[in-house]
């Protein structure tokens, strides 16, 4: 059930790349990605690991330098010199593979942390806004506990709200269930879905072939730092033109991932 | 062919069990692990008894007290030793009677004594080893290190110089602490601008963690006395030496302890900065709230055992002059002609560094307590 009925062609698009590259020393690993995501858009990166997608994403937030291009975000610069790191990185939240949260800190004040030494919220309204949060996922009797008493479900839970509160406009999901129990990737993704439904502008990185072809807008097949393939759900799963894209799905079929 | 292990025939265990081995009873082993542990009990008791009697008159009483303890110790070897053959017979009867699961086990409780044997009676030689060593010559050897009357009249001066120790321990200890945690910070700043900074960062660690410690007490304390540093005249020349040792020490042990410091936040792995940054915190943020708070509880060992050495080193302020605890038992030394006043200093660092060292081992242990269930 995608969202198209938004229509996000009719506003400016959101986040932009336009002739990104990106080098790790003599690895080439963005090899020029043109493409504009729209204001409550949900992107969806597949491929196989390796092919750029999770490095794509650290690039929007600045979290990773790029050597050629330019990527926007909310008509802002991303990239290159004169980048408003403050502003960037209060629009767009990431969550990672790996959780990390920090584990010296309650699962409270994980998530206040950055809304009061960043947004310098009083530390009562932050609390609030944290125990909102977590009420809202069911984790609220967790507020006082360690990351490392919390199932990995639990975890990415509490970093998606860590996430959500600093109110970003566009979130970042980079392979957000692929460290998860397999039992555990549901819960996770019946929070990212409810994202969604608010409206959220998504770009997600991801191996659950099935949800993204849900909830995805558009899906981007990228290999070897290309963007292979772009097009909707149907476009990608039914009719694959890219010769890669259809071997990658059949390999993912035989593996029975989707 | 499907020839599955499960359809194998039983016959394999059948056979296994027709071809086993009988019991290894132990028995041989035990009885000469026995006759070990008489030749050890017969060694310590007898070197135990040649210190107990060189004392030329009398032994005091807690010598007298500690030396029926060490013996009466010592005894745990043959009881051991009796243990493992007592085992060894057992299992050889149960054996014989064809019970060869209990009979197992009774041998390997002869195996469990007998190691028992071996490490009760190294112990016991060590022991009677050192009491060997202490009472040969009729005590001379005792005498040099542990003579009471000389115990008694350098106690005191030297309890009093070991506060020197003490003072001059905290004060470097306080101002490492902040320095290398200074310099620690100055190497990660980031980027070309702190370049030159950085540099000067790693040359201090370089410089002083390679410069003997004795050698920069040398320069630095007659160096700046000699040259009349400005604003040393400030202070009375007792406190001109003491700031200036502590200056010296500071030097050397802060170039360890940013090291310390550099490799605790360097522990914590990228995604946490990642994490931190992504959220908006700035660099400083990220350092004060994520990176060093985690840090710190992985310094603490290595930070500690800094601080035992430290607390050694301050000794080495004897070299500049400074009356502390090593150079009073000097002048005690040549005084009476007799080591006895340095043996008690030695005892004094023990009293301050070995609860320091067991808490250290205790951290440690815990932490890795911690890691295992995480």
């Amino acid at each position: 059930m995608a969202a198209t009925d938004d229509q996000p062609g009719q506003l400016p698009p959101y986040v932009e790349f336009a002739g990104v590259h990106k080098h790790y020393g003599p690895n080439h690993v963005l090899r020029g990605i043109d493409l504009d995501i729209g204001h409550h858009e949900v992107v969806c990166f597949i491929g196989a690991s390796g092919c750029g997608k999770s490095t794509l994403l650290r690039c929007v937030n600045a979290l990773e330098e790029i050597q050629q291009g330019q990527i926007r975000v909310a008509g802002e610069a991303a990239s290159g010199p004169g980048v408003d790191v403050d502003f960037l990185r209060r629009v767009v939240g990431i969550v990672f593979q790996g959780f990390n949260l920090f584990p010296h800190m309650t699962v409270l004040r994980n998530i206040t942390l950055a809304p009061t030494k960043v947004l310098k919220l009083p530390e009562a309204e932050a609390r609030a806004r944290a125990i909102a949060l977590l009420e809202r996922i069911g984790l609220a009797d967790k507020a006082g506990e360690y990351p490392d008493r919390l199932s990995g479900g639990q975890q990415q839970r509490v970093a998606i709200a860590r996430a959500l509160a600093m109110e970003p406009e566009v979130m970042l999901l980079d392979e957000i269930t692929s460290a998860l129990d397999p039992a555990l990737v549901g819960e996770v993704l019946a929070m990212v879905r409810e994202l969604v439904d608010e409206g959220m502008t998504i770009l997600m990185a991801t191996h659950e072939m099935g949800f993204a072809r849900d909830v995805a807008n558009r899906i981007c097949f990228m290999s070897e730092g290309n963007l292979a393939e772009v097009g909707t759900p149907d476009e990608i799963f039914q009719d694959p033109q890219d010769e890669r894209l259809r071997s990658f799905l059949r390999r993912v079929t035989e593996a029975r991932r989707m | 062919m499907t020839d599955s292990p499960i359809t194998a025939p039983p016959a394999a265990a059948e056979r296994l069990r027709a071809t086993r081995p009988r019991v290894r009873t132990r028995l041989g082993s035990s009885i000469v692990a026995m006759a070990a542990a008489l030749i050890v009990v017969a060694l310590t008791w007898w070197s135990l008894f040649a210190f107990w009697a060189s004392f030329a008159d009398g032994a005091p009483w807690p010598v007298t007290v500690i030396v029926v303890f060490l013996a009466a110790a010592a005894l745990a070897v043959p009881a051991a030793a009796g243990q493992a053959v007592q085992a060894a017979l057992q299992a050889r009867s149960l054996d014989r009677a064809g019970n060869h699961a209990a009979a197992r086990v009774a041998a390997a409780r002869a195996r469990d004594m007998q190691w028992y044997v071996l490490g009760f009676g190294l112990a016991a030689l060590v022991v009677a080893f050192l009491a060997f060593l202490l009472g040969t010559n009729d005590g001379a050897v005792r005498e040099v290190f542990f003579r009471s009357d000389i115990f008694g009249k350098s106690f005191r001066g030297l309890t009093a110089a070991f506060w020197l120790n003490i003072k001059i321990f905290m004060a470097t200890e306080v101002l490492v602490l902040v320095w290398a945690l200074l310099v620690a910070v100055v190497r990660q700043i980031p980027g070309r601008a702190g370049a030159p900074i950085r540099f000067l960062a790693v040359a201090y660690v370089d410089v002083f963690r390679g410069l003997p410690a004795i050698l920069v007490l040398t320069l630095v304390v007659f160096g700046f006395q000699l040259a009349k540093l400005p604003g040393l005249s400030l202070l009375s020349p007792p406190q001109q030496l003491f700031w200036l040792v502590v200056l010296a020490l500071t030097l050397v042990y802060g170039a360890y302890v940013a090291e310390v410091y550099r490799a605790g936040m360097d522990s914590i792995h990228w995604s946490q900065a990642a994490a931190a940054r992504s959220l908006g915190l700035s660099q400083g943020q990220t350092l004060r709230y994520v990176i060093i708070p985690q840090g710190v509880r992985r310094m603490l060992p290595p930070l500690l055992n800094d601080f035992i050495g430290l607390q050694k080193d301050t000794a080495l302020a004897s070299v500049v002059g400074t009356v502390e605890v090593f150079n009073k038992a000097g002048l005690y030394k040549s005084q009476f002609f007799n080591l006895t006043a340095v043996a008690v200093a030695g005892l004094l660092f023990l009293i301050m560094t070995i609860p320091l060292a067991r808490f250290t081992d205790w951290l440690i242990r815990r932490d890795q307590q911690r890691t295992l269930v995480g």
